[in-house]
């Protein structure tokens, strides 16, 4: 076999792996919409689990993931857009710097279990806080600081320099400069990684296993202190602990839960592209 | 003789990574006059403008050593406001860069961050700003565009105006014509002969000519020292030094 | 000054200190306030796992701890089985992960045309958003019956896990190769190709060697993940508490991951007991391992000196 026959198998074998990969991606999504959307209709998204959740519909898991979302972007949005302003703006190149950046590496990499038992031992035990939408959405919103964090720092950093540099020749002051010429600029890029991290928060299971979702639960949560259902953890529970569970309402919950994240996904990336266009410079 | 507006003494700079870029300069700024500072690049010229309002300050790990006394008061001191310091001795930049907004937005902006509400001035200090800078006839029935959308020679006078439109005492200008056509070049300069009556105009030329043709006083500059000092009139005539002739008559730089 | 209008007036002296402006101090302490925090988060989080789970480690004899036998009911706590499975898991995940996510990202960033581009890395991206419980149970409901239909005596093994696993990891190790791809100067590729190399020859004696760290970094952060994981392979190795006999086959047998059992133990047992504690010492043991992988990880990227150009006032 020669170079160039080399070359033509290397080449044909590198494009069918990518095929490989990249094809089951597609097959899944429409694995789940073909076997799901059979299920869905009005009922099952207004109505409560019936029958042992064998019949009827999801609706206090989705508002309880609704729920949780909201409160997952309440905890993490703030803090991570400190944290991003502090690195990108503030931080010197010092010892406490490269601590934060370390942390903020390390939180990104410890399982979502881990978190989980975190937010059984602080807020659900120490905190006195009970199994409860508290709970839960500040053990989801921990979790989703670092990817928060590190896409809001890039966005910051994407503002060019000098109109740092000319606005504080202007005599504004450094948290003016932030305010009036950064944050404007690198809002798209922030609101991108909160989706992102919103995303994420709304499909994990481990994390609110121990803080937050209930088995079952047909009435609604009346306050932040109450539990709530869980999508992710709905559907662990039909598909594992409930025999006889018709596989169609699994498959339903199933496509549910991947519309949301997905379309969370696709809103994210569709701020950061449109937003992208506007810009002037 | 008056005091000078601004008056440098024994001054040092080093960056982080070691490099010397200002050694032992001493100079004296006198009120409502041009002011050239000329030489080579990398002489220390755009260094020594960015220490006269502390923008130096953002150069991380950088070293100091002497003073600026501005109105015969330490612009180092702790007392001292950075932002108004950089609002009365005011920076044009050598890249015209507009601020993302319109005209408007960039001639108040300066005057917003110094807490100045009132439309009306506003509207004056804008006015007038764009007057002196002569681009107001161009750009007043459109000071609501976006700032982007102007020609380069326009976005380095709107970059004066903003600078002008703080009211500053002195305005220092990093090659303000780099880049522009000769007749832009020419409005610039001809707008810097009637600022000079109102402020005092520190200014890198683009060239040894455009030095000659609006210093009153001039300096020399090469690797970080200064070689010579004086009347524009007689330097660019007769220099003193050997090398600010090379330089002057093109052997060099 | 920043709330006098008349500036021309204002006259620092030397004495008076500029009026400090409260809101402002109040903010900027804030932002390092929540800077701080990412160090104190992780530092509480280890510290409310050593709360609750240090007793593990006091409280069972290590030989115990580290024996064979995991039977809680009978209070005997051996992690031996739980970091096997999750081994094995691992492993096998990054053995199927590995190669196909290097080729994917050398697909995307040496062959494929930008149009293809555009395309597949919105769709890897999708893939990294799918949630772990949706992919989780198609391996319960779909691949599980496919594997035990090709001859093994049960779907849930070991082996699914790290299928659903590598397929998880995927976007991790693809995107990370990819960077550490398009780090290789052009000129490399350029030179090579005019002395006469075929495209292949590039990629593999030039572009790849010169990658390497990135690549090794791609695995570390892949394994990374995939030792976290949960809810997929608690749905799909078959929780079985045993060490398979070491065997070519092992990995088609059923097992069980230290994530998994904390999920499906915690909510049975009593707050306090030792079984409970050791949950939370398992969860120590991950918390551990995943700070190793991620701080090596870091440090790798830090010696390659990548600077950011980021904007700081």
């Amino acid at each position: 076999m020669n170079r160039q026959q080399t070359n033509r198998l290397a080449m044909a074998l590198i494009t069918g792996v990518a095929i490989l990969v990249v094809v089951p991606i597609v097959l899944v999504i429409l694995f789940v919409l073909y076997n799901g959307i059979g299920a869905i209709n009005w009922e099952f998204i207004t109505a409560a689990p019936r029958n042992g959740m064998r019949e009827g519909g999801i609706w206090p898991a989705l508002l309880g993931t609704i729920f949780l979302t909201f409160g997952t972007a309440i905890i993490s949005f703030p803090l991570a857009i400190g944290a991003a302003i502090y690195l990108s703006e503030y931080a010197a190149d010092n010892r406490m710097t490269r601590m934060v950046r370390l942390a903020i590496v390390n939180l990104a990499g410890i399982p979502s279990i881990v978190y989980g038992l975190f937010g059984l031992g602080a807020f659900v035990l120490f905190l006195e806080f009970g199994t409860s939408i508290l709970a839960g959405s500040l053990t989801l919103g921990l979790l989703t600081l670092p990817v928060v964090i590190s896409t809001a720092e890039e966005a910051i950093a994407s503002v060019p320099q000098q109109f740092r540099t000319v606005s504080l020749s202007l005599g504004a002051t450094r948290w003016q400069t932030i305010r009036h010429q950064v944050l404007p600029h690198a809002l798209p890029g922030i609101l991108t990684g909160v989706i992102l991290g919103l995303g994420r928060a709304a499909g994990e299971t481990a994390p609110i296993l121990f803080t937050v979702a209930a088995f079952y639960l047909p009435n609604l949560p009346h306050s932040i202190f109450d539990q709530t259902m869980a999508l992710p953890y709905h559907l662990y529970v039909i598909s594992t602990q409930v025999p006889g569970m018709p596989l169609e309402i699994q498959y339903g919950t199933a496509l549910v839960l991947l519309l949301i994240v997905l379309s969370l996904t696709l809103v994210a990336t569709f701020v950061r592209t449109s937003m992208r266009r506007r810009r002037e410079w | 003789m008056t005091q000078a507006k601004i008056s440098i003494q024994n001054l040092y700079y080093t960056y982080e990574d070691g490099i010397e870029a200002l050694r032992d300069i001493s100079l004296e700024i006198p009120a409502n006059e041009i002011f050239v500072l000329f030489g080579p690049a990398r002489s220390g010229k755009s260094t020594l403008l960015r220490l006269l309002n502390r923008l130096s300050d953002l150069d991380e790990g950088s070293a100091r050593q002497g003073t600026i006394l501005f109105d015969g008061k330490d612009v180092f001191a702790r007392s001292v406001d950075v932002s108004d310091l950089r609002r009365r001795i005011s920076m044009v930049f050598a890249m015209p860069t507009p601020l993302p907004g319109s005209i408007y937005d960039n001639l108040a902006y300066g005057l917003k961050m110094a807490g100045i509400r009132e439309r009306s001035e506003l509207d004056r200090r804008v006015e007038q700003s764009l007057k002196q800078s002569a681009l107001w006839g161009e750009v007043k029935d459109r000071l609501g565009a976006s700032a982007f959308a102007l020609s380069g020679g326009q976005k380095q006078r709107l970059c004066l105006a903003r600078s002008l439109a703080l009211e500053p005492d002195v305005v220092v200008l990093d090659n303000p014509t780099s880049g522009l056509d000769p007749i832009s070049t020419a409005t610039v300069e001809e707008s810097l002969y009637t600022l000079k009556e109102r402020y005092t105009i520190i200014m890198v030329p683009h060239s040894v000519q455009q030095a000659a043709r609006v210093a009153d006083q001039a300096a020399f500059l090469l690797d970080g020292t200064l070689i010579e000092v004086g009347e524009a009139g007689k330097m660019f005539v007769q220099p003193k030094d050997q090398r600010t002739e090379d330089y002057i008559t093109g052997r060099f730089g | 000054m920043s709330t006098n209008p008349s500036l021309a007036a204002s006259d620092t002296t030397e004495e008076s200190a500029p009026r400090p402006r409260i809101g402002e101090w109040i903010i900027e302490n804030l932002i390092r306030l929540a800077g701080l925090s990412t160090v104190v988060i992780i530092g509480l989080i280890f510290l409310f796992l050593l709360r609750e789970g240090g007793p593990t480690f006091l409280d069972i004899p290590l030989r115990q701890l580290f024996g064979s036998r995991w039977y809680p009911i009978e209070g005997i706590f051996g992690l031996l089985p739980l970091i096997v499975g999750s081994l094995l898991v691992t492993v096998g995940a990054v053995f199927i992960a590995v190669p196909l996510g290097l080729i994917t990202a050398i697909y995307l960033g040496e062959i494929a045309p930008p149009w293809q581009r555009e395309i597949l890395k919105p769709l890897i991206e999708m893939l990294a958003g799918i949630p772990s419980i949706v992919l989780g149970f198609l391996g319960w409901v779909a691949l599980a019956p496919l594997i035990q239909n090709a001859g093994a005596a049960t779907g849930l093994t070991a082996f699914t896990g790290a299928v659903i696993l590598a397929y998880m990891s995927l976007p991790t190790i693809i995107s990370i190769s990819e960077d550490a791809l398009y780090a290789v100067p052009k000129e490399y590729r350029d030179g090579a190709l005019a002395i006469g190399a075929t495209q292949w020859q590039t990629i593999w004696r030039v572009v790849l060697p010169a990658a390497r760290s990135g690549i090794v970094i791609a695995v570390m952060l892949g394994i990374g993940r995939a030792i976290g994981e949960t809810m997929a392979v608690m749905l799909v190795t078959g929780n079985a508490a045993n060490i398979p006999a070491l065997s070519g086959g092992m990995i088609f047998e059923p097992v069980r991951t230290m994530t998994a059992t904390i999920a499906a133990e915690m909510g049975e047992v009593a707050q306090g007991s030792l079984h409970y504690n050791t949950l939370f010492g398992i969860g120590i043991v991950l918390f551990i391992i995943t700070f190793a992988i991620n701080s090596l990880a870091g440090r790798i990227v830090g010696t390659r000196g990548a600077r950011r150009t980021g904007g700081k006032l």
